[in-house]
């Protein structure tokens, strides 16, 4: 056995144990955690397969902003989830139906899959030789040159969602405090603080 | 690999919009919300130069990005209507939002952003251009439906056309990835090429894909979220809406079905017909009932698709000639009318009603002369030019021998016609219902030069005729 094998039973068990410990768990910040861990290996698994850009990007967009903004909304929203859990044998039966379906679906269409005629053809940037380049390299070559117009687009659809998200939640309250931090670095200790005498019994 | 950058001329008038809302969102940014009037000028300005320069381009054809973006007669045409209508919608907001209170410089910058989505439409000309277009254009409309954020309405129709409009984005997606499966390419001139013999799976991408593209025009039956959202939304807004998107989605239905998929014309035509048939009907039909001014100006935007369509489903070079025609008419003639529901401002507050327009012959007598004009024009009634837009698209309909087609659109162009002449009837025949506050000089201006182009079109029509026949010629 060697060490990519024993590399990908580690990572592929991690994944499959974490992933049944998501559903399992009866902590809903714990399901979260496992859900990260699952995501850790996935990504350990692809850096296997020689795919490491689509593990960073899994570390960066799974981990990085969709299980943190579960982790806010499992932490910030009183959600039951005892409750939601209720009645999971009753209806174990038929999710296990839809599962094996899926999966036997999933096997045929790995079985029977065939590449088109004319797909190699097709491809418009031919892909480099991975002894050459990283496949991060080979993304980047064309991602920043032939396809730098769709990029461009796609950042300009990400700063409308911005706009649009401060525009519709935004309140400009006027009684907020802010912070004034020139006001703050000039105070002194003459103007910081005063000295009073307080007399016995009396208080300020 | 020596990849350079590509002449960037083709695109300068994007370029402008795009560094243009910018610049503002930065100006906005520093000086805060009173910048508001500034803003919402210059990105008027910045509408019509970049409209002044697109009409500047050399006429030639000319692809860029690798055949994914195109400047050719079709795109300058509708990119120079979808922006004049923009700038106009703009020009209508700026004293609704400043009497309403709710004027926010983000507005102007997002109808910038609004505009650029739209000229990437026209000129896209592959799969992932045509996304990327359409989503700067949805996101900046779902915001600015609901930029009256503390209104019950518009905050509802914002969410109501962000949901459905995810919905159609999704369809819309499915639809490009079977086609981009079935022709291993993105490129129109490569699906054009591999889609000869029509195969089930392409053409079941072609529906999903029209289904999405039915939805951003508001054709049954795909149109369930306009009556809600144009009413919800603040009057400008669905001006706006009107004026521009719509513009920028017909072009690229046309596109799409030109260029894309000239091989399988009987497969789409059909679908083209149905849908054409479906929105003349029930535009004309559920308009019948409506109290409610802005909600009647959205069936009869679904009616006045489905009038348009009719060109396309024609599928020839006069057909797309006639929705050219039609589309131009139309936005001259939803501003215009745009302007007087504008101009339905009591002491207390704006009125939506359509009885309160009863008896505005007698308070305002210009005003209701030139609204009867505009409805009777949207009617259909010659010599308006909402007639020679009808007659070009009938006329194509009937060259391509969809006698049928044609026939039901007369027929519910007819009906139709009901409901304006009501609304002319309230304003001549009706006792009125008192005076409106006078019209702001924006409004005037707008209701003015739509009312003219109306009235005047048939004495005059060459050049707009001769520049649609030019725009539909580039594309075969």
């Amino acid at each position: 056995m060697n060490l990519s094998a024993l590399f990908f039973y580690l990572f592929s068990t991690i994944v499959v144990a974490s992933a049944f410990m998501v559903i399992a768990s009866r902590n809903p910040v714990h399901s979260v955690l496992f859900l990260i861990l699952a995501f850790v290996n996935a990504a350990g698994l692809f850096v296997l397969v020689g795919a490491e850009f689509l593990a960073m990007i899994l570390i960066v967009v799974y981990v990085g902003a969709v299980a943190v903004l579960f982790l806010f909304v499992v932490m910030m929203l009183d959600v039951d989830f005892a409750e939601l859990r209720q009645g999971f044998l009753q209806y174990l039966p038929v999710g296990a139906i839809v599962g094996f379906i899926f999966l036997t679906e999933l096997l045929l269409i790995v079985g029977t899959w065939i590449t088109g005629a004319g797909a190699a053809g097709a491809i418009r940037s031919p892909i480099p030789p991975a002894s050459e380049v990283t496949n991060t390299q080979a993304i980047g070559r064309v991602l920043y040159t032939t396809y730098v117009h769709y990029f461009e687009l796609a950042g300009l659809v990400l700063l409308v969602a911005m706009i649009g998200a401060i525009v519709l939640t935004l309140q400009h309250k006027t009684q907020a405090k802010r912070q004034n931090v020139s006001a703050q670095n000039a105070r002194t200790k003459a103007s910081a603080i005063e000295i009073r005498k307080v007399r016995r019994g009396q208080g300020i | 690999m020596s990849a350079q950058l590509p002449a960037l001329g083709p695109i300068f008038p994007e370029l402008l919009v795009i560094a243009g809302a910018l610049a503002l969102l930065l100006l906005g940014a520093i000086r805060g919300e009173r910048v508001a009037g500034m803003v919402d000028i210059s990105a008027i300005l910045i509408l019509l130069i970049a409209a002044g320069l697109t009409v500047l381009q050399p006429g030639e054809r000319v692809e860029i990005f690798g055949g994914s973006f195109v400047v050719d007669d079709f795109s300058r045409f509708m990119k120079v209507l979808a922006l004049l209508g923009s700038a106009a919608a703009l020009l209508l907001s700026i004293d609704f939002f400043r009497v309403q209170n709710i004027h926010r410089f983000e507005f102007g910058i997002l109808v910038l952003t609004a505009a650029a989505g739209m000229m990437v439409m026209i000129s896209a000309r592959d799969l992932v251009m045509l996304y990327l277009g359409l989503e700067l254009m949805s996101l900046s409309l779902y915001v600015i439906a609901a930029i009256d954020r503390d209104n019950l309405r518009s905050t509802e129709a914002g969410l109501k056309y962000l949901v459905l409009g995810g919905l159609s984005s999704g369809m819309l997606l499915y639809g490009a990835s079977l086609i981009y499966g079935f022709t291993g390419t993105v490129g129109f001139t490569g699906i054009a090429a591999a889609a000869k013999v029509p195969s089930i799976g392409l053409v079941f991408g072609l529906v999903f894909l029209f289904a999405g593209l039915a939805f951003k025009v508001s054709a049954v039956p795909f149109h369930m979220w306009t009556p809600d959202v144009y009413e919800g939304a603040p009057t400008p807004v669905t001006a706006f809406f009107v004026a521009g998107p719509k513009v920028a989605a017909i072009a690229l239905f046309i596109r799409v079905a030109i260029e894309a998929f000239p091989g399988i014309v009987p497969q789409w035509q059909q679908i083209i017909v149905f849908i054409s048939i479906a929105s003349m009907v029930l535009g004309a039909f559920a308009a019948i009932g409506q109290r409610n001014i802005k909600r009647l100006m959205a069936y009869s935007s679904i009616g006045h698709v489905g009038y348009a369509l009719v060109g396309l489903a024609a599928g020839t070079q006069t057909g797309i000639q006639g929705v050219l025609i039609y589309m131009a008419i139309y936005v001259a003639m939803t501003l215009g009318t745009f302007a007087c529901i504008l101009a339905m401002r009591r002491a207390g507050g704006m009125v939506e009603e359509i009885d309160e327009l009863a008896g505005l012959a007698r308070t305002q007598p210009m005003v209701a002369f030139f609204l009867a004009a505009l409805l009777f024009s949207l009617a259909g009634i010659p010599p308006l030019a909402g007639f020679f837009a009808k007659f070009y698209v009938f006329l194509a309909a009937v060259d391509a021998k969809l006698y049928a087609l044609a026939v039901i659109g007369v027929v519910s162009s007819v009906v139709g016609a009901f409901y304006y002449l009501r609304i002319v009837k309230l304003m001549y025949m009706d006792e009125p219902a008192g005076a409106f506050l006078p019209m702001p000089n924006e409004l005037r201006v707008v209701l003015g030069i739509c009312g003219l182009f109306v009235i005047f079109f048939f004495l005059y029509p060459s050049p707009l005729v001769a520049a649609a026949a030019t725009a539909a010629k580039s594309l075969f």
